[in-house]
């Protein structure tokens, strides 16, 4: 056992009731006015307890044993709703299938990080969830040591049942549960031994799971409410105009038409977090009786656009102030290629620099020289932006899947003139987040719409109002250089990466310490179209061109592409270059996925008609090596397999992180390959899923395997990691398979064209 | 410059409402809406049946389908005036418990990330097996084609519709 001080987190454990919006913690059911009698446990109907006692934020105890646990962060598909409440259901000592699991409110008082970003869900409340469960476990004990009059030191608890051997008394944690809601929070905690867990390292299925196949009310768009009125919203048609003047004549007289208006989201000295961004500050609105109604409205409004001039906005992230420029103008996708193009030819900013890298290219016998860009994307969550509110005079509820519930609440209440506290921010689960859901603007227009219809309202995006209006994945651009001397050694190193508007160049990740001579530079661009985070900000491009060039790069020098890697990788170990605590990566965990990898895919013998691509890449704390199997069907190259191992230290929920790991290699060859907005005039050339091509059943690897590293260390970042070095094995893959290497995303249009 | 806003001052047309009585998972449904509403908006709107998703509106993702008689077909495109004496079934009324082969199937594997597809995935994979009982790797990719998943669940789904059709012969 491990003691731990229950100093950390410790507002968690005051108890909910009584805190502000506490009366909606308790019995928090949005979709159902009254209280089953039965709920929806982990796969089966369980009997609900006559009384709940809560033992802190995290857990109440029925009096039939029965366990709630909150989980406190927004479900975006990345199975949290399962795996954090596991967590704590490990440490308290319950069956897993005593357990129910209800989604928390936004609480700052009780919970920390309520942000699905960054992939830090489980790596951030690891210890909190965990405290949660040992400290209630630790209370049932004292209860019942009082009950019996032994020490509770002499009690063990063991699947939901308190024993004490020496007089051979056995309860349950229901009978427990009373009285150790009533006791003082334990000073010290013991926390499990990592070798006792029983839920954790352990697969459990999704426990929305039997829900979601049935068509449960669940996610932001089913939200209903008496009287509850459709919202949708009209934006410029192009990045550069606004709002001049509009007519709305005709869609008033359309049926079921409440109101149409123009409104201002923010205003001009809003202090904004880069979170509060929005593509258009000012849009018009329309109010109806139903969706159908309200989507047919927006089309009959005349509206007159102007052209926006230069804006710049301040805005804050993380303490650090910053300023984001948005050029007046229509922009072109091809003007942004040949700005990248005419910029990448120039000396940039230096990021970092190792040793002489000028002289080692000087020198140099042999210079490898490739370039990599990467389109705008917008994120696509299969549920389009929406969200609840209803505000009153003095009170606002909003309700809706947004990914920074926490980071939101402030510029909601800035907006409706609302104090913090009466507002109360509640999350449905979400279809699909990637990043998209982190710029919460929508929650922001649904509460300024419900304060000014007096009403309970719902608002909803239109596909093409969320793909044309989105804060998209920025487009990228790189160029890797590789100086080698007369015997192919690797003498110098040198990328300059630059995006629009910001670079994708991490310079202290691999191979940076590995590389004596190592230049790293990058650039930016202004614009005005707003992008934003999306799925491994950054890494989603730069995996994928670092992976292809080490690729290229090996086989120039003659080398094993795995073996290269982990010739670096050892020198990176065994003898950094610059301070070994400017690199970010740890060697020996990036070697170890390779090991893994090469092991379990027998690397190195080959296959009739198999193509092999390998890639790795470090990002959000973990480890993930990738090999792509591509079989040539006729001229189409076909994904037969993909092969993942990733270090992400504990895995929680085997069966959850390997879906993660299918999804991530799903989607990044679905966004290398066939993904891409592109920009005419400033208006997006593609605004629905008839030209915006997402990757479909086909087109998908026919199998995926995943093999975790095995260690004890905790648990990191899972989310993310999976989908940037996929698009590196593709690339590798598709060399192997048409001879041909790929540089620029999205591959099917890389010329001369692949296919399609 | 502009107005600051408009309010509905008058009271509604309402010429263009009809009604409709819809066969929809064994019960007779009536609703009065406008005859070119999708039935996609008259079950999650009108019917408080929201199992159905809106994903694109514009039949390219398939999250709103539903079975018309045997049939999968995308309700986002299908007028509520074009359903007739036609039977609808919706993913609420796939199985009376949830308990379907292929919901079955679904559960047994864990299909879903987000799960906001799946209800539609579902509908196509059902109205698959009830065609086509024992579909080969390339029916299935073809037959769910339709049927985006933004999460990247195919491999899962495709586990799942195989695992149905055995389970199920
Ligand atoms: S919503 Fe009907 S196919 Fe997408
Ligand atoms: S599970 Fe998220 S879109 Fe399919």
């Amino acid at each position: 056992m491990t003691l731990v001080k229950s100093t950390l987190g410790r507002r968690a454990f005051i108890r909910n009731t009584g805190l502000a919006g506490g009366g909606l913690v308790l019995g928090f059911s949005f979709f159902n006015s009254c209280k089953p009698k039965v709920a929806e446990a982990v796969g089966m109907e369980l009997e609900m307890p006559k009384e709940w006692f809560e033992i802190n934020g995290y857990l109440k105890i029925g009096d039939n044993g029965v366990v709630t646990i909150m989980s406190p962060n927004p479900e975006i598909g990345q199975n949290v709703r399962t795996s954090m409440p596991m967590i704590v259901a490990d440490e308290l000592e319950i069956d897993w299938k005593n357990v129910v699991v209800e989604q928390a409110p936004l609480n700052t008082n009780l919970y920390s990080w309520q942000v699905a970003g960054g992939s830090r869900s489980i790596s951030s409340s690891w210890q909190n969830l965990r405290m949660a469960g040992a400290t209630a476990r630790q209370m049932l004990k004292e209860a019942a040591a009082k009950a019996w009059q032994v020490p509770a030191s002499e009690i063990t608890a063991i699947a939901g049942v308190l024993s004490h051997e020496a007089s051979g008394k056995t309860a349950g944690y229901g009978d427990m549960a009373s009285t150790a809601a009533q006791l003082e929070v334990p000073e010290q905690v013991e926390l499990k031994e990592i070798t006792d867990f029983s839920i954790i390292g352990t697969t459990r299925k999704n426990v929305d799971g039997k829900k979601i196949v049935t068509g449960k009310p669940l996610f932001g768009l089913d939200v209903q409410r008496e009287g509850m009125l459709i919202a949708g919203l009209v934006h410029p048609p192009a990045f550069g105009k606004r709002l001049k003047s509009f007519n709305a004549d005709a869609a008033m007289g359309m049926p079921g038409i409440k109101e149409v208006f123009s409104l201002k989201l923010y205003e001009d000295d809003f202090d904004k977090m880069a979170f509060h961004f929005t593509a258009f500050n000012e849009v018009l609105v329309v109010v109806g009786e139903s969706t159908w109604q309200v989507f047919q409205a927006k089309k009959a409004i005349e509206v007159d656009w102007e052209d926006a001039p230069d804006v710049t906005q301040k805005m804050s992230l993380f303490g650090n102030q910053m300023e984001v420029k948005h050029p007046a103008g229509m922009e072109n996708s091809e003007g942004h290629m040949s700005k990248l193009k005419e910029l990448i030819a120039r000396n940039a900013k230096v990021a970092r620099k190792d040793g002489n890298p000028e002289k080692a290219f000087k020198n140099a016998a042999k210079i490898v020289e490739r370039s990599y860009s990467c389109p705008f994307l917008a994120h696509n969550t299969m549920e389009p932006m929406n969200f609840f509110a209803h505000v009153t005079e003095d009170h606002a509820e909003l309700l809706g899947p947004t990914q920074t519930p926490e980071w939101m609440e402030p510029a909601v209440a800035e907006r409706l003139g609302l104090p913090l506290e009466k507002v109360d921010i509640q999350m449905t689960r979400q279809g699909g987040g990637f990043g998209r859901r982190l710029y919460g603007h929508f929650m922001v227009e649904v509460a300024a719409i419900s304060q000014r219809m007096k009403a309970p309202v719902k608002l909803v995006y239109t596909r093409e109002d969320d793909m044309t209006q989105g804060i998209y994945r920025p487009a990228y651009y790189a160029t890797y250089r590789a100086a080698l001397d007369a015997e192919n050694n690797l003498i110098g190193f040198h990328v300059r990466a630059g995006g629009i508007p910001e670079s994708p160049l991490f310079a202290n990740r691999f191979p940076a310490g590995a590389i004596d001579n190592y230049l790293a530079e990058d650039f930016t661009v202004d614009t005005n179209i707003t992008t934003g985070a999306f799925r491994a900000p950054r890494s989603n491009f730069i995996a994928g061109a670092e992976q292809s060039f080490l690729d290229e790069l090996a086989e120039e020098m003659g080398k094993d592409p795995i073996d290269f890697r982990l010739e670096l990788l050892k020198r990176a170990e065994e003898n950094p270059v610059g301070n070994p605590e400017s690199n970010d990566y740890d060697a020996s965990r990036y070697a170890g996925v390779l090991e893994l990898i090469r092991e379990k895919t027998n690397w190195g013998q080959n296959q009739e008609g198999i193509h092999r691509g390998v890639s790795a890449y470090f990002c959000h704390q973990s480890y993930v090596a990738q090999v792509l199997d591509i079989v040539m069907e006729g001229d189409k190259p076909v994904v037969e397999k993909v092969t993942a191992a990733i270090d992400c230290g504990i895995v929680v929920n085997p069966g959850a992180a390997a879906n993660l790991s299918e999804g991530g290699a799903v989607d990044g060859i679905g966004h290398a390959m066939y993904s891409g907005l592109t920009f005419k005039d400033g208006s997006a050339e593609q605004t629905n899923f008839d030209r915006y091509r997402l990757i479909r059943h086909a087109e998908a690897p026919k199998a995926i395997e995943t093999h975790f590293v095995k260690n004890d260390i905790d648990p990191t970042g899972m989310g993310e990691p999976p989908f940037p070095p996929i698009m590196g094995a593709l690339a590798n893959a598709l060399y192997k398979a048409t001879g041909r290497r790929y540089y620029h995303q999205p591959f099917i249009t890389d010329r001369p064209p692949l296919v399609g | 410059m502009h107005p600051k806003g408009y309010f509905s001052t008058f009271k509604q047309t309402r010429k263009t409402m009809a009604t409709f009585n819809l066969k929809i998972n064994g019960k007779t449904q009536t609703v009065d809406v406008d005859g070119a509403t999708p039935m996609l908006w008259v079950l999650r709107d009108h019917l408080q049946m929201v199992g159905t998703k809106f994903g694109c509106g514009i039949a390219q993702c398939g999250a709103c389908t539903v079975h018309l008689g045997d049939n999968a077909v995308r309700s986002c495109q299908l007028p509520v005036s074009a359903v007739g004496e036609q039977e609808i079934t919706t993913i609420e009324g796939l199985s009376e418990h949830g308990d379907h082969p292929v919901q079955k199937a679904w559960l047994e594997v864990d299909v879903p990330q987000c799960g906001y597809c799946q209800a539609g995935q579902i509908m196509t994979a059902s109205a698959l097996l009830k065609h086509n009982p024992n579909p080969t790797d390339d029916e299935i990719a073809n037959a769910m084609h339709g049927n985006i998943c933004r999460c990247g669940t195919y491999t899962r789904i495709k586990k799942a519709v195989k695992l149905a059709a055995e389970n199920n012969s």
